[in-house]
């Protein structure tokens, strides 16, 4: 089964950049592979790079990659309660790292834990620095995942679905909080989600795909405003907006997602899709360039406004 | 609109829709290969035990006294002859059925004392779980086998006295097990459902509830079954359980068996390994039935595969949890 | 004073959960999932419900359907009054009202297969005589919500998370009920199938004209969908009003709050929206802060917030706040 193929993107320094898809797309699977961390057995990276400030991390020993790891990349989960100890106190488990990959002392690493908590937000850090992770919110436990994802500098943080087992007004500090951070530390985020809607306003570019593959990449006005594959049409089309009339006709995609082991041939997405051609089933397209920095896998992106238009018309 | 197409219907996958028995069987010997090799000895011993009269070349309380503390000796006594000159292998033989009913008998009785005792606890709650529960509490604090001792003691030593004691004493300790797994069920959402459809409670029970905690049913079963057997032995050794001249395992492996242990060692060789082999046999087969049963390890989980990217996440935070140390 | 529209009445409505500890499992206080709820749903019409989760949007749906024994309060369906009603009589009215899960897969029994977890309602409430009408019916359904008749013999593991909530709509909409609560019908499934799920349900509620509450924490899917908003905080009630007033005119500062910080898939749009950006969490509905139960995250408040329970009024047109300020 492939569950990524060919599947290529950047970030630059300071950056921010979304992966966008829905469940078991690829999306968290290209995130672990950055980190080296697909479990094997199973999964395996048949091939291709990942090149981090010019070195390859395939090619590098488990040792160093232990050191990239949490020190200059850090990685935020979707599920803060699982990824805390629930017996060992928040300073102790910051301060693990803080003594570890900086060298600090215990009372150095305690000082740097309080401000770390400070600098995501939490309220009386220095008090709450003993708790036990139970004693926080869902949203405060987030925020300590990023803590200690920041314990190290990192340079890249990798945010898998950070927000989405928390409530909208949660999720809104959150986020708020990462692109401040960016702003102040310059870290390059990969932000991965679900939602096309959360992200328009937090990052550069955005990464769109499907059963695998990339099948849009661009930067993110462009991706919003100006569309080119279909599927990225749809799922911006899909949700209901608070700014557009209510009744407003949502655009549906239909079917469902391909299984990863039973991919139909041609073009991925080709059965659910209202613009498919003949082409589309014979030949996998390739990703096209559109614009500057913006490029679709669709044989019909380009003539794709022209569609659109005489859609709306009709 | 949404209309699935033909393609995407064929794109889900269908499994083989086997008798769950049949399909049982099958994920039994292809993946679990000690499960198989204890499910195949266990009905050895079903069938030696059922046709127990047809197999064994003696009786099974026939004295040959020609053949006093014979060794075996190939084509007459396979296995040898006791102190009396009783043929082993017929004793054996006449045993397996012995094992076989305490078993099946223990655990039946087992069964409905657990379930009369469990599933109102857990479907009802309050009261009645409240008390029962301290009741059972105090039930595990006695050692099993000084229970079985002194009931054993008060009722006297036959077989039916063993199944009852062993069935009543067991099932009261398994009620735990089954309450549970009805309090799990309750907590469910289809449970939820059921109730919101309208569905009358004692049929949730049956078509909801019970279905569904058939495999912890299955599973108790067969893993009780080794523990009765052995227990059965024990008291046999301890001479509370089925009297001689009757072959069970553990009394032959008592008294005269231990008397002779260095003239005919074959007296006690015999039993301890049919005794330890069956007993080793259905505990292999629980522990495969545990894995073969848990609907969180059965295939055609959905099109995604939900688990294993489930696994995998978990697995990752795992590791950048140890990267961190 | 019910008037003949109105299909659901909720007056007053509390749900405590009591929280024992000890041996002897003493009550040491109450966990106030529901705190006085007051609300009418029409015949016909769809009322979202939306709120943070802890909010008690989801008790208050189980409320309605009787499935949690209410601590006080009234519900009037039809005019009679669920909260007091025998079990058995109850049984009999569940027809009329079914309930969406928000987890599909959970809610359907593993062990059942799709056909008899569709066909299950009509049995029990005696729908169809005989198998060849039961069969026609299954089969009607399943081609109501877009599966195919064929699927029937498949068990649940064997669909896609988007089929198994097809499934479940099915199942509710087999006893032809007159209300359906669907409790976060689509948060657990995929945007596409997401749009799929509410299209469906859209246009079942035109076929069979039915009254929906609908429970969910995205407040752009629940303003699509319904025709009136309840915004719950704290098990209270704090806003109600119909859904382009409430979009375009919110009066109660959470609401305005909640607004807020809903995404639109759009940067330039989305850029220049303010946010008002709540501090602190929903405090414990154990301990809820006395007063205005939102006052220590609004902005607004004042001293009066603080001591007093601000009652809700009517400011016209249908629109009901609870808030000192307004």
């Amino acid at each position: 089964m492939k569950a990524v193929n060919d599947l290529s993107y950047y970030v630059n320094k300071g950056e921010s950049v979304a992966v966008v898809g829905e469940s078991a797309c690829g999306k968290s699977v290209s995130a672990l592979s950055i980190m080296r961390l697909i479990p094997y057995p199973p999964g395996i990276i048949v091939g291709g790079e990942i090149i981090f400030k010019g070195k390859d991390l395939l090619k590098i020993s488990e040792q160093e990659m232990q050191s990239v790891r949490g020190n200059q990349i850090a990685m935020v989960f979707q599920e803060p309660s699982t990824s805390l100890n629930p017996v060992l106190t928040v300073s102790l488990q910051l301060r693990e790292t803080l003594e570890l990959h900086r060298g600090l002392d215990k009372q150095a690493a305690e000082e740097e834990a309080t401000k770390l908590l400070k600098l995501v937000g939490i309220p009386d850090a220095d008090k709450r620095v003993t708790d036990y992770p139970y004693q926080f919110s869902g949203g405060m436990q987030q925020r300590i995942m990023i803590a200690m994802g920041l314990s190290c500098n990192p340079e890249l943080i990798i945010a898998d679905e950070p927000t989405t087992s928390l409530d909208v007004t949660v999720q809104a500090q959150l986020l708020e909080l990462i692109d401040n951070l960016r702003a102040q530390f310059g870290t390059a985020i990969i932000l991965i989600t679900h939602n096309l809607g959360i992200v328009a306003r937090y990052v550069d570019r955005v990464n769109v795909m499907y059963a695998g593959k990339m099948v849009e990449t661009g930067p993110t006005d462009d991706i919003y405003s100006a569309p080119k594959h279909p599927y990225t049409i749809g799922l911006i089309g899909s949700v209901p907006r608070l700014d557009m009339p209510r009744k407003r006709k949502l655009y549906v995609i239909d079917g469902l997602p391909p299984h990863l082991a039973r991919l139909p041939g041609g073009c991925s997405f080709h059965p659910r899709c209202h613009y498919a051609i003949d082409r589309c089933r014979q030949e996998v397209p390739a990703l096209y360039e559109l614009g500057k920095d913006h490029m679709a896998a669709c044989f019909r992106s380009q003539e794709m406004e022209d569609l659109l238009k005489k859609e709306r018309v009709a | 609109m949404a209309e699935i197409t033909a393609e995407q219907a064929k794109a889900i996958p269908i499994r083989k829709r086997r008798n769950f028995f049949v399909d049982l069987l099958v994920r039994l010997f292809k993946t679990k290969p000690l499960g198989a090799v204890g499910f195949v000895i266990v009905m050895l011993l079903f069938l030696v035990g059922i046709f127990a009269n047809v197999l064994a070349p003696y009786g099974w309380n026939e004295i040959m006294l020609q053949h006093r503390l014979s060794p075996p000796i190939p084509g007459v006594l396979w296995l040898g002859a006791d102190n009396v000159g009783r043929d082993l292998l017929s004793r054996i033989i006449y045993g397996a059925r012995i094992s076989m009913t305490v078993a099946l008998g223990a655990q039946a009785i087992n069964l409905v004392v657990k379930l009369l005792l469990a599933v109102p606890s857990g479907y009802f709650g309050g009261k009645y779980d409240l008390i029962l529960q301290r009741f059972i509490d105090a039930w595990l604090c006695f050692p099993g086998l000084a229970l079985y001792l002194t009931v054993m003691a008060v009722l006297g030593p036959g077989m039916w006295q063993v199944i009852v004691v062993l069935g009543v004493s067991g099932g009261i300790g398994a009620t735990r097990v089954i309450r549970s797994a009805v309090i799990r069920i309750k907590e469910e959402q289809y449970f939820e459902a059921a109730r919101a459809i309208g569905v009358p409670g004692r049929t949730i029970l049956w078509r909801h509830v019970l279905p569904n905690i058939m495999s912890v049913i299955v599973i108790s079963l067969a893993a009780g079954m080794g523990g009765v057997i052995t227990a059965e032995a024990s008291l046999s050794f301890l001479g509370l359980g089925i009297p001689p001249p009757y072959p069970s395992w553990g009394g032959m492996l008592s008294g005269a068996g231990r008397q002779f242990m260095m003239v005919a060692p074959w007296m006690m060789l015999w039993p301890g390994i049919a005794l330890s082999s069956v007993v080793f046999s259905f505990n292999m087969l629980a522990d495969a039935l545990r894995d073969l049963l848990d609907p969180r390890l059965r295939g055609g989980l959905g099109r995604y595969g939900g688990m294993t990217q489930e696994q995998l996440m978990k697995l990752a935070e795992k590791k950048t949890a140890e990267a961190r140390r | 004073m019910t008037s003949n529209d109105t299909l659901v009445k909720v007056e007053n409505l509390k749900m405590y959960f009591p929280v024992t500890a000890g041996v002897l499992r003493k009550k040491v206080g109450d966990v106030k999932a529901v705190d006085g709820v007051n609300f009418e749903v029409k015949k016909g019409e769809t009322l979202g419900l939306v709120g943070e989760s802890g909010c008690g949007k989801t008790t208050t749906g189980r409320c309605i359907l009787r499935l949690y024994e209410i601590t006080e309060g009234k519900i009037l369906f039809e005019g009679q009054d669920l909260a007091k009603m025998k079990q058995s009589e109850l049984r009999s009215m569940r027809k009329d009202m079914q309930l969406i899960f928000q987890d599909p897969y959970a809610s359907l029994d593993p062990r059942m297969t799709a056909g008899g977890i569709i066909g299950e309602p009509m049995k029990v409430h005696n729908l169809v005589k005989g198998g060849k009408e039961y069969q026609d019916q299954v089969d009607a359904l399943f081609k109501l919500v877009q599966l195919e008749p064929y699927m029937a013999e498949r068990f649940p593991h064997e669909f896609s998370g988007g089929q198994r909530q097809r499934l479940g709509i099915a199942r509710a909409l087999a006893t032809r009920p007159k209300l359906i609560i669907c409790d976060e019908p689509v948060s657990a499934l995929d945007v596409s199938i997401q749009t799929q799920i509410i299209t469906l349900l859209i246009r079942l509620r035109e076929e069979f004209n039915l009254t929906y509450v609908f429970i969910a924490h995205d407040l752009s899917v629940v303003r699509h969908i319904s025709d009136r908003v309840a915004v719950m905080y704290l098990g209270r009630v704090v806003e109600i009003t119909d859904s382009d007033e409430l979009y375009d005119h919110p009066l109660h500062p959470y609401t305005q709050a909640l607004l807020s910080a809903v995404p639109i898939p759009d940067p330039a749009v989305d850029r220049q929206r303010k946010r008002i950006l709540l501090t602190g969490d929903v405090p414990s509905p154990m301990r809820p802060p006395p007063g205005c139960t939102f006052h220590p995250r609004c902005h607004m408040a004042t001293d009066a917030c603080r001591e007093s329970k601000p009652e809700g009024r009517d400011v016209g047109h249908g629109h009901w706040v609870a808030c000192h300020r307004v």
